[in-house]
């Protein structure tokens, strides 16, 4: 974990109550894929817990939903102000699982995480397929951003309205793939688990007080005991996840 | 050079800073990052006979100025805690710790502290009599005098180190309880513990947290321990352990000029990992800002 301030470059609307937050600081190297970071917001006490969606030298991506007054305060950031920034929280994916065709799946705001995980597997020389998960064509986005990497990007939505009609796990029926990256709502979490061929990794999300472990807010029961989320997650190994 | 050292019960700590149960674990995460041998002491992590999961999720809310907990007194168990976490704990911190304990009955609280009491790494046993979060034990011995000395008086017999009694704001009368507890032995007693609170999620329209109500905790709580400390301070002759929305080196002579001998610091670590280590590091600056030369002499200074 590090502690340090980052400038935000620019903070736009990407979708109905989705924003990419761009923030420049000293350093981005503990922003692996599937970690998380925590933002201290004016006047709130607790800070906020945002995936990473993109991370490289010291220019870190967050793609967020506003979900509450914290985040609606956030989405109203303009570019210059400076934020208070926990970097380097959870455990994230284990790349060295993946195999050679790893299946990664977001939904909704789950999407994001996937984007740095697919650009750190595409370097190692992997060939990752990626589904994305909305509820309609408004709500989609990042679909070109996945595309602009040369993987197939398979796009599910709930109506139908672009790619696949139903949820991501219609979309993996007769796909070949050698592991599983997910994050997404739970029920899509749960689903992708009970349809996935393979092991893999989902990664949860919970109310969290400090992000680092400190104060047991975001416990959850496990096959090998309770885990944090916020320490010991929120990647979860599919042999050790209790529903 | 100002004096920052103060003494709790027999045992001298280097500045009266020591992180609260509850918000520090068992040190780890914050040996990870800072020297935490900087510190007066910590208390650790609440401690019951068996394990516990502790409540089910969500356990965290937000308020103005603080935050709602009901995580429940989720901790391994007093025999993990001596087998594991107090030798680890060895390689990190060179000092006597608080041991936190808590229980659902006077057997338990009994045990508990019977088994700590004969660590070596113990320095002192903080009895918490007002957990707000587990019900049948916790807070139901902190809110009756005369439970609070009975718990108190069990302790004492079977321990040799110093006990201190952790109070619950969440009663009429805090005074009462801690003459009780010092009535029947106590030799000091921390206060404040976590105020019953609750927030509504307005999309659900039912309470935010899974146990319903939680402990409100930060700044935003600060007045409310102050005034307790000082009250206590003129209801008691043992020492005080102010803590209470606690978060910069400011608060923790206000809480001395109430009348604490050493202060705890809560949920400021879990907004700010720092926040102990940079209270320790301004407490001499701020002392000499207020011309305070020796910490102690401002102990209960404002009454």
């Amino acid at each position: 974990m590090r502690q340090d301030v980052f400038e935000i470059v620019s903070n736009r609307n990407l979708a109905p109550d989705v924003y990419e937050m761009v923030l420049r600081g000293a350093s981005t190297e503990d922003c692996t894929p599937g970690r998380f970071v925590q933002l201290k917001l004016d006047s709130f006490y607790l800070r906020r817990p945002i995936s990473v969606c993109d991370a490289e030298d010291g220019k870190l991506t967050l793609v967020y939903k506003t979900v509450g007054r914290g985040t609606e305060a956030m989405a109203q950031y303009e570019s210059g102000k400076r934020i208070d920034v926990l970097t380097g929280l959870g455990n994230g994916y284990n790349l060295d699982n993946s195999g050679d065709r790893p299946l990664l799946i977001g939904g909704g705001a789950g999407v994001p995480p996937m984007y740095l995980l697919v650009r750190r597997l595409l370097a190692q020389g992997k060939k990752p397929t990626v589904i994305l998960g909305f509820n309609k064509a408004e709500e989609i986005f990042y679909a070109d951003r996945f595309r602009g990497l040369g993987i197939e990007t398979i796009i599910a939505t709930a109506d139908g309205s672009v790619g696949e009609k139903g949820f991501v796990t219609d979309a993996m029926e007769g796909l070949d793939y050698s592991y599983t990256y997910a994050c997404g709502p739970e029920p899509m979490l749960k689903a992708v688990y009970n349809r996935a061929a393979t092991s893999g990794e989902y990664s949860f999300e919970e109310r969290m007080g400090c992000g680092f472990g400190a104060c047991m807010g975001c416990t959850c029961e496990t096959k090998y005991g309770n885990k944090r989320i916020c320490k010991d997650g929120p990647v979860l190994t599919k042999e050790e996840i209790v529903w | 050079m100002v004096d920052t050292r103060v003494n709790l019960c027999g045992i001298e700590l280097s500045n009266p800073v020591i992180p609260a149960s509850g918000t520090f674990g068992f040190g780890r995460e914050f040996a990870e990052l800072y020297d935490i041998n900087c510190l007066g002491t910590f208390s650790f992590k609440g401690t019951t006979r068996e394990p516990r999961f502790g409540n089910p999720t969500p356990r965290i809310a937000e308020c103005a100025g603080g935050m709602l907990n009901a995580v429940g007194l989720q901790n391994p168990g007093v025999d993990h805690v001596i087998a594991h976490e107090l030798p680890e704990m060895k390689e990190f911190f060179h000092k006597p710790v608080m041991a936190n304990v808590s229980g659902f009955s006077i057997d338990e609280y009994v045990e508990v502290c019977q088994k700590l009491d004969a660590c070596e790494q113990v320095g002192w046993l903080e009895v918490n009599i007002s957990c707000p979060n587990v019900h049948g034990g916790g807070m139901s011995f902190g809110t009756d005098p005369r439970m609070a000395a009975e718990v108190t008086r069990a302790v004492k017999n079977v321990t040799t180190k110093p006990v201190i009694m952790k109070l619950s704001p969440n009663v009429t009368d805090i005074t009462a309880i801690a003459r009780a507890c010092e009535e029947a032995g106590a030799d000091a007693l921390s206060l404040i513990n976590t105020l019953m609170g609750m927030r509504i999620d307005l999309r659900r329209r039912k309470p935010l947290l899974a146990n319903k109500t939680g402990g409100m905790s930060g700044s935003a709580i600060f007045p409310l321990a102050v005034r307790m400390v000082y009250q206590v301070y003129e209801a008691v002759k043992i020492p005080i352990v102010g803590l209470g929305g606690v978060s910069c080196a400011e608060d923790v002579i206000e809480m001395m000029l109430a009348g604490a001998t050493a202060v705890q610091v809560g949920a400021a670590n879990l907004i700010e990992p720092y926040a102990c280590r940079d209270i320790v590091e301004q407490l001499p600056e701020t002392m000499e800002k207020y011309r305070i030369e020796k910490l102690t002499d401002i102990i209960g200074g404002a009454h």
